[in-house]
């Protein structure tokens, strides 16, 4: 660490100018420290009025981000090969500690996420999935021609869907999906041929009932069952969805104002801090605030992607490109199922949902994004 | 293609990498505008439609209970009263498996068999989502306690609590100003929604079933902010309600708890009027029954008991109870006969205990079985001899008695507020025709004139008959109401009520109320021994009505025949009588004669009046004075 300090910084200095210089110093890149920070901020005033003006809530929150960006300060730290020099090791540590779960692992509410070992804090091996299998899937890639040939498209898929698998069984069917599109989305920007892709998604599309059948477990079918139509049962499973909906609804164009949220504050709204959270920001805030918090993520999106262009490296590139999509798969899929145009699964929205896991995870893959973008070494291009 | 394969491209690989991210960048500006599509369409398009939802979903309009108006006497006496009760109530919406709730709150208060059973009925009507259902009434405080202190157990469980009526006099005022009880699906279907939507009494019987539109006032509304959980959060906007009119009724309390206790333990019923007014003051069927015990639900054993009970309490006498008049009418038959010139004051019979038409062997016998011998109309009165009047009977003829008795009230209900009295029977021509579908025999109109045969009478009708001739011929039509606390109710007689009764020769009125007078206090006179002593006169007649027909050349004898074959024993009079204040009928049932089971009563309930009660008013009246 201290000799990539001595090694690259001036070239870095250099190369990028002096006005930056103190965050480059330390790792980090300032615009999207500065977006993160702002959603931060915001998502804060949400959960403020989401859990009923609970300050404890809040503290605890707070206490999160700070961690989590202390999390991703200390990762954006390491270079961008030491991740890949460490792949394939957490890889199979990672694949073993899913066995692990499923095995031996503790959980609530029907499903069995966590893994409880002998002097170390409980931990959600799933969660560390999401940042370990885009990189095993940018390490095997890499290694190869690119863009990969059919044989080595399907040595990645198996690479990813051995975790997804395990997760599914768990069963967790957001982060499954989380994972899943964040190693698809490595295979993508590898370059492969479209005919590929369009096979795949055949395929897939054919595997459908078989997964309906076969895979999917009661609750899951319950809740694309109530997706398709929730008013079928607007006491019981579709409560939940008819509930957002009416509460963004009701928002209109300016929203209710803060705190003023008669969905959320009266308890009408379910899960309203967490995955549920931002209905709560479109009863107070309107189209408008929901448009203004769809805005800051597409900017931190597009910072994503800007970085992973301008990467040196494709394990760099794929590895950044894949998480900054896999961050906006969970925009899409928590609003897109809060809105009612996607199946109810559990994925929090990014950075403003209360929960703890989730957070940390983000963060360290902003801090995995940040040490692709300050660790160019300038004489390349 | 191929050659490539073997040395990594760099720059190739980055090229695919920012076509592929452009593209990328591309698919997600798509699924974001699917997503703002998506927002636009609930949240511009549909915004309306939502803010309704939303509304809905917090706002709920609940009706607020008038309260009911007051029942008073003419003192001010409160006859009906609003008490708070508390009652345990079950909110089935919030509850999952309400046959459990009930069997752990059996643990912490009574909760019997029967309870549940009218609970269960409760439960099967249609109600409003979220309102509570009544499991046990009128809680006691330690009851209140028990499950204050374990609200937390039971969430759906409330304690209610809510203005019913209370009748203080309890018994006595049961059969006058009735009752209210718990609406019943068939009055729901019946009754304005709107008004009654939280409301849970109606007036089942009497001045409460009369009067209800007035007393029940007018439906308020709040409209309340509440949360998922069903709990009001604040009160968004109200309407308040306006309780319902106070009334004022012409009853004495003091008079009708003085008649309640003449009258214990037998089965009669009394109704006094004053005459000037047709103000009832007193109204009573005994034995009576606690009305306060049917407001939030009888019990069925309790029900079951006054309704099987043979003194059927439940039974209202004075208004419904149908007798043969008897010698109580024989007055009017007199009136008649004196208007119609069909008699005159100097004409009289001999007679010789017994009276037989021409062409016809059966004979009509006197009550004394030797006769009065020789009596004119004022002596038959006073006497009560039937011989005079089944001549006279025979020569007026059904029409023209009937035509009289109608003039006094009979055959009709003609009062103006109270519903349930019946209209007993005025035989004539055309009635038995209708009803027995044979003509009418001339023998009948013998039994008419002494009040027996076809004809009936409640002591209603027979206490209006009274005040009419108290008032001589002035028809003051027979009221509960006195007024209400704003005077908003002016109860008008319509013309087909009633009217006064105008005599050819208006002199025949003193003649009649002299002979009445003489029944009570002539030497002859059958209830001489009720207005010996008296320091006022007192008009009467007493009445003796067979209830068991007597054959043909049987004798009577009062002691031998079963309790409830004896003859009910009338009375109807009016004191003082140079200017009455009170006008009073009573039928004893199975009291025996008149004179010695009604007569006495009527002359302690005048005493009560006019010396007692009438001089402490008048007395109280000089000294706020």
């Amino acid at each position: 660490m201290r000799d990539d300090f001595l090694r690259h910084m001036p070239g870095a200095e250099r190369h990028l100018g002096g006005g930056r210089s103190f965050f480059y110093r330390f790792h980090i890149d300032p615009i999207l420290l500065g977006l993160l920070m702002i959603l931060a901020t915001v998502g804060l005033f949400i959960l403020y009025s989401a859990s009923g003006e609970s300050w404890a809530h809040v503290e605890r929150q707070a206490t999160r981000f700070a961690v989590a960006f202390g999390v991703m300060i200390v990762i954006a730290q390491f270079e961008p090969s030491f991740f890949k020099r460490w792949s394939v090791l957490l890889f199979i540590l990672g694949v073993a500690a899913l066995l692990g779960v499923m095995f031996f692992g503790v959980g609530a509410k029907g499903a069995q996420r966590w893994l409880q070992l002998p002097g170390l804090p409980r931990f959600q091996p799933s969660e560390m999935m999401k940042l370990i299998v885009p990189m095993m899937a940018a390490w095997y890639l890499s290694n190869r021609y690119l863009p990969p040939s059919f044989k080595d498209v399907f040595g990645t898929l198996i690479l990813i869907f051995l975790p997804v698998f395990l997760i599914v069984q768990q069963p967790d069917l957001g982060t499954s999906i989380l994972i899943a599109s964040a190693g698809l989305f490595v295979i993508l920007f590898s370059g492969i041929s479209w005919k590929i892709v369009t096979a795949f998604v055949g395929i897939l599309a054919a595997f459908a009932p078989v997964m309906w059948m076969f895979v999917m477990r009661d609750y899951q079918k319950q809740r694309v069952l109530t997706f398709l139509d929730p008013e079928s049962d607007p006491l019981g499973s579709g409560w939940n969805i008819i509930q957002s909906k009416t509460a963004i609804g009701s928002g209109g164009f300016s929203g209710k104002g803060w705190l003023e949220g008669t969905q959320s504050q009266l308890n009408f709204l379910p899960e309203s801090h967490t995955d549920f959270i931002i209905a709560v920001c479109a009863e107070e805030f309107g189209f408008l605030g929901v448009l203004g918090l769809l805005s800051l993520y597409l900017m931190i999106v597009i910072r994503g992607l800007y970085i992973a262009v301008k990467a040196q490296d494709s394990f760099s590139r794929l590895l950044a490109g894949s998480l900054i999509l896999t961050f906006f798969v969970y925009v899409f899929v928590n609003i897109g199922m809060v809105s009612g145009i996607l199946p109810v699964v559990g994925v929090p929205l990014p950075l403003v949902s209360y929960g703890g896991t989730s957070i940390v995870t983000l963060m360290a893959s902003f801090g995995v994004i940040m040490s692709i973008h300050t660790h160019r070494r300038f004489l390349s291009r | 293609m191929r050659s490539s394969h073997h040395i990594k491209d760099a720059n190739r690989e980055k090229s695919i990498f920012a076509f592929r991210s452009v593209i990328a960048l591309f698919i997600v500006l798509g699924m974001l505008s699917g997503l703002v599509a998506r927002l636009y369409h609930l949240q511009i398009d549909n915004f309306s439609h939502y803010q309704t939802l939303s509304d809905q979903n917090r706002m709920q309009l609940r009706s607020v209970t008038p309260t009911r108006g007051l029942i008073y006497d003419r003192n001010g006496v409160l006859l009906a009263d609003n008490q708070p009760i508390f009652s345990l109530s079950i909110i089935p919406e919030l509850i999952e498996d309400v046959d459990e709730v009930v069997e752990r709150l059996s643990g912490v208060v009574e909760i019997k068999p029967s309870h549940i059973e009218s609970f269960k009925k409760r439960l099967k009507r249609t109600r409003r989502p979220y309102q509570e259902v009544v499991l046990k009434s009128k809680l006691s405080e330690e009851e209140i306690a028990r499950i204050e202190v374990r609200r937390h157990a039971f969430s759906g469980v409330e304690v209610t609590a809510e203005l019913a009526r209370y009748y203080p006099l309890g018994e006595a005022t049961a059969h006058s100003v009735g009752y209210v009880g718990r609406i019943n699906e068939k009055e729901l279907a019946t009754l304005d929604p709107r008004n009654y939507s939280a409301t849970r009494y109606i007036g089942k019987l009497g001045i409460e079933r009369f009067y209800e539109n007035e007393l029940h006032g007018t439906v308020g509304f709040e409209t309340v902010e509440i949360n998922a959980s069903n709990r009001i959060l604040r009160t968004l906007d109200r309407v308040a309600s306006t309780r319902g009119k106070d009334l004022v009724l012409h009853l004495d309390a003091r008079l009708q708890l003085k008649a309640m206790e003449l009258l214990e333990g037998k089965r009669a019923a009394l109704v006094a009027i004053e005459p000037a007014t047709g103000g009832i003051l007193a109204q009573v069927s005994t034995p009576s029954f606690d009305p306060n015990k049917f407001v939030t639900g009888i019990d069925h054993k309790s029900y079951a008991a006054l309704r099987d009970s043979l003194d059927t309490p439940l039974f209202n006498r004075a208004l419904k109870g149908q007798y043969p008049p008897g010698s109580t009418i024989k007055q009017v038959i007199g009136l008649a006969g004196l208007d119609t010139d069909t008699t005159t004051p100097e004409y009289s019979i001999m007679d010789y205990g017994r009276y037989q038409l021409k062409n016809d062997e059966r004979i009509y016998r006197d009550w004394k079985r030797e006769g009065h011998g020789r009596v004119n109309l004022f002596d038959s009165i006073v006497e009560s001899c039937d011989v005079y009047f089944y001549d006279l009977a025979f020569k007026l003829g059904v029409d023209e008695m009937s035509r009289y008795l109608g003039y006094f009230g009979f055959g009709s209900n003609r009062t103006l507020d109270i519903a349930e009295a019946r209209s007993g029977i005025l035989p004539s021509r055309e009635w038995k025709r209708a009803w027995r579908g044979v003509s009418w025999y001339p023998g009948d109109s013998l039994n008419m004139g002494i009040g027996q045969g076809f004809m009936l009478a409640t002591p209603m009708q027979l206490a209006t008959m009274t005040a009419v001739l108290a008032n001589r011929g002035q028809w003051e039509a027979p009221r509960l109401l006195k007024g209400t606390g704003d005077g908003s109710i002016v109860l008008t007689q319509r013309a087909d009520e009633g009217s006064d009764v105008i005599l050819n020769k208006p002199e025949n009125w003193a003649y009649i109320v002299d002979a009445m007078e003489d029944v009570m206090h002539g030497k002859k006179g059958t209830a001489r021994g009720s207005g010996r002593g008296s320091a006022y006169r007192i008009a009467g007649k007493t009445g003796t009505a067979q209830v068991v027909g007597i054959a043909q050349g049987e004798e009577y004898d009062a002691e031998a025949l079963a309790e409830l074959h004896r003859d009910h024993g009338l009375f109807v009079g009016f004191a003082p009588a140079e200017n009455p204040q009170i006008a009073v009928a009573l039928v004893v049932e199975n009291g025996g004669g008149g004179s010695s089971s009604a007569a006495p009563v009527a002359r302690k309930l005048f005493d009560e009046w006019i010396l007692n009660l009438n001089a402490i008013d008048q007395a109280s009246e000089v000294v706020s004075r």
